[in-house]
């Protein structure tokens, strides 16, 4: 059976549902480190006169009801919606790291209670959680980041508390403390480590709902304030003009849902090269 | 006479550009029992699949020729072989419960074979599935039908496969390791049911690494290594005067009373330094331990000395392995306690107990498992070693030497390496700390016979080297036999007797030393 598994498959190019969202993220890459590429314009610059020009000519996507070029908005407008995604991204890994191995780690008593409040708090929906620590703490890009990761940490920590099972019964963390390693030093060079194998993943798909938290509390009027340029802002303030200029909505609509979508594929396609290969 | 059950000539199976078997012809007549016995990689397994069209995606398998139950299995279809399978022949493999589905009872493991080959008419298929799990000597029956895997022991299972095989009443049972995971007394009971099978006219073919085993039932053995066949025979022949050297070499590998004080690798006399009786290393005094009130380990007291082997046989769940997590104080015992040099050892905070530490080492029987998956070989081998960092990179080349292992071993992974070479990573780590205990739970059970022989070579230089004393825990009588001078026998988490190897191997007292004794499959008497 071994020769059967070993046998390395054939080179082969990726095809072209891998190419294009990697491809279309490395737009966002670019729009996200240096938007004057993409466009010349400026996302804040009004023009009253030109107000809801439809797509082409000078404003290949048209502007909006300032007359504000809607490309320049949607390519800067990556910057916010993708920070605000990849660092409540950070912020929910981190914190879902730390809770998942003191939970893994922990006495018994202490792991039953941390374990029902993680299975208590992914019950609500993500946006729903997010929505109700923003109302405690109220609104503002910072507090946006804060309530998206700590609705996500759930996810993160009820993983990392699985894997944490499984280390730490593990022979390699028995034979270290045969060893006489402190307890520490176990943790920090065997238990962490070997935990965080799912995350890259993980992560990778939980970004594209973070994008879609962020967007979605900014269009609520949480996050970022106008004139910022962010797209659940963008959205928001384009909706009273969806009847007379449908591109200043569906252009930053597009924007989320091709990041998004892009994101999603490229985690389970990361997703699908982990499980193939044995750890 | 008869024609030949199955009879394949040049059997050849290739995965890809990999021939894993090359050439094997071989026939087996109604009512008789040939073995196939090689090392893992021989080809064995391979060999009995392809026999029943079984070899699996991505194969190719060729023959010269090819004649199953007399028809030419070279132009079989998909549904040829269908048939042909639990009807004409049953299939046993080595691990029952993934063999088994988890799912479904006994009964219906049984039931489904009686359905897809119409045995017996639906009405009496309930009757007749209790009648096969008596007869495979399944006690209760009726208790068992309904139960699933995992509520039975590993011997059960073994027999639930057995019962599912000979359901239809094949002509032939083809058994892969049929009991390679068992116990020895619960592997005399399997190899009894299929003699029992062969005297009641049913045709075997056997694929074991063990020669014992072998030697216990077949008629005529194949000794295939490297897809080849390199020696066939009577079995008694084969075994008393082999004529190919694997053969010879593969039988001077089997660790018994006989090769006490022998190299096994070479054969050649060993002499080691006598143990030092006066110096104590290792005290336990009526250890217990339970896990969820079942007791585990029961009173057990014994004591190690400079430079002693001590032994410690049972079968699964006699506490062996719970003994050896107490003694390497990975457990608090729930009551009586280890010394370590007259020292506490148990009962302490893991503190006060961690610059002790690398007195006892530990040698598992998985070494893969106790690396940490991302280390490389020279990684592992410096984690216990507590030298500046200068010095570690020297000290790692040298205890590999020691083991016998190249110095480009240190920057490799341990999964790119085969089983002996890992357990020789797992001794080197474990010397690192020049430990005065070496904890042994099983190192040589997952290995080959003839790399098992090294590295019981192996850990006998070691010994003799550095004076180590070693708790040598082992499911198999043999291995304790050749290494161990004292031996603790446990059954149910009690020793039941304790003493020196040869008293208690060749003159058992207890009954139960003396069946699990007398269970031991031997080389050279083979069943009449």
């Amino acid at each position: 059976m071994s020769a059967l598994t070993r046998n390395a498959p054939p080179l082969r190019i990726p095809p072209v549902a891998v190419l294009l969202p990697v491809a279309f993220l490395a737009l966002l890459g670019v729009a996200v480190a240096a938007p004057g590429l993409l466009t010349a314009a400026d996302p804040l610059a009004a023009d009253p006169l030109a107000a809801l020009a439809p797509p082409g000519g000078a404003h290949w996507l048209g502007t909006d009801h300032l007359g504000r070029d809607v490309l320049a908005r949607v390519v800067h407008g990556a910057r916010h919606s993708i920070s605000i995604g990849v660092a409540a991204t950070a912020l929910a890994v981190t914190g879902g790291v730390l809770l998942g191995l003191a939970a893994g780690l922990s006495p018994r008593w202490l792991e039953e209670t941390l374990t029902r409040a993680f299975d208590v708090l992914s019950t609500l929906p993500e946006l729903l959680l997010a929505l109700l620590v923003v109302a405690i703490i109220g609104p503002g890009t910072g507090n946006v980041i804060l309530a998206i990761a700590v609705a996500q940490i759930p996810n993160y920590a009820r993983v990392i508390r699985a894997q944490t099972f499984v280390v730490r019964r593990s022979g390699y963390v028995e034979q270290a403390v045969t060893f006489g390693r402190p307890r520490a030093a176990i943790i920090a060079g065997h238990v962490l480590p070997n935990v965080l194998g799912p995350i890259p993943v993980l992560a990778t798909i939980g970004l594209g709902t973070a994008i879609i938290a962020g967007s979605g509390l900014s269009f609520l009027g949480m996050g970022p304030q106008p004139p910022a340029a962010e797209w659940g802002a963008m959205l928001s303030e384009a909706r009273n003009y969806l009847r007379v200029a449908w591109w200043e909505a569906v252009f930053p609509g597009l924007a989320i849902t091709l990041t998004v979508v892009c994101l999603t594929v490229a985690g389970r396609r990361l997703q699908r090269r982990f499980e193939g290969r044995t750890p | 006479m008869t024609s030949p059950l199955l009879d394949v000539r040049e059997l050849r199976v290739g995965f890809g550009p990999a021939e894993v078997v090359r050439g094997v012809s071989l026939s087996v007549e109604p009512g008789e029992c040939v073995a196939i016995v090689g090392e893992s990689g021989s080809g064995k397994s391979v060999t009995a699949r392809a026999l029943l069209g079984l070899a699996g995606p991505g194969s190719a398998v060729r023959a010269a020729s090819f004649h199953v139950a007399g028809r030419d299995a070279l132009a079989f279809t998909p549904a040829d072989w269908r048939r042909l399978r639990g009807g004409f022949a049953g299939l046993v493999l080595q691990d029952a419960l993934v063999s088994l589905d988890p799912l479904r009872t006994a009964a219906a493991e049984i039931a489904e074979v009686l359905a897809v080959h119409d045995v017996v008419p639906r009405a009496r298929r309930a009757g007749r599935v209790l009648e096969l799990l008596d007869a495979v000597g399944v006690p209760e029956p009726a208790l068992r039908a309904g139960q699933r895997p995992h509520q039975l022991s590993g011997g059960l299972r073994q027999r639930v496969l057995i019962a599912s095989a000979i359901a239809a009443d094949p002509a032939l049972i083809i058994a892969d390791e049929p009991t390679t995971a068992l116990d020895v007394t619960v592997q005399a009971q399997i190899l009894r049911l299929l003699a029992e099978r062969k005297a009641a006219g049913t045709a075997l073919l056997l694929i074991s690494h063990d020669l014992a085993v072998v030697a216990a039932v077949a008629d005529r053995v194949l000794v295939m290594k490297d897809g080849r066949v390199v020696e066939e025979g009577p079995v008694r022949q084969v075994l008393a005067a082999p004529a190919h050297d694997y053969t010879r070499t593969l039988l001077a590998a089997v660790p018994s009373a006989a090769s006490r004080g022998t190299r096994l690798t070479t054969g050649t006399p060993r002499t080691r330094p006598a143990p030092n009786l006066s110096g104590q290393v290792l005290a336990a005094t009526a250890l217990s331990h339970s896990y969820d009130r079942r007791p585990a380990v029961a009173e057990v007291s014994f004591t190690l000395h400079e430079g002693e082997t001590l032994g410690v046989v049972g079968e699964s769940g006699s506490g062996k392995s719970t003994l050896a997590r107490l003694a390497l104080a990975l457990l608090e015992p729930a009551h009586g306690r280890v010394a370590l040099h007259q020292r506490q050892w148990s009962n302490q905070p893991e503190r006060a107990r961690r610059p002790l530490r690398h007195r006892v080492q530990l040698i598992s029987q998985n070494p893969l498992d106790s690396f940490d998956p991302r280390h490389t070989v020279g990684r592992l081998v410096a984690e216990p070693l507590r030298l500046p960092a200068g010095e570690r990179r020297e000290r790692v080349l040298d205890l590999l030497e020691r083991v016998g292992l190249p110095p480009g071993t240190a920057g490799r992974h341990p999964r790119e390496l085969s089983g002996g070479q890992r357990q020789r990573v797992a001794i080197a780590r474990a010397l690192g700390p020049r430990p005065d205990v070496l904890v042994c739970d099983e190192p040589v059970s997952a290995l080959d016979v003839s790399v098992q022989a090294q590295v019981l070579d192996l850990l006998a230089d070691v010994q003799a080297e550095y004076g180590t004393a070693m708790v040598f825990i082992s499911h198999d009588l043999g291995v304790v036999h050749h290494v161990a001078d004292r031996v603790l026998v446990m059954k149910d988490g009690r020793v039941v007797e304790e003493g020196d190897v040869e008293d208690v191997f060749i003159r058992p007292r207890h009954p139960y030393t003396r069946a699990l004794v007398a269970a031991v499959p031997r080389l050279g008497v083979p069943a009449a």
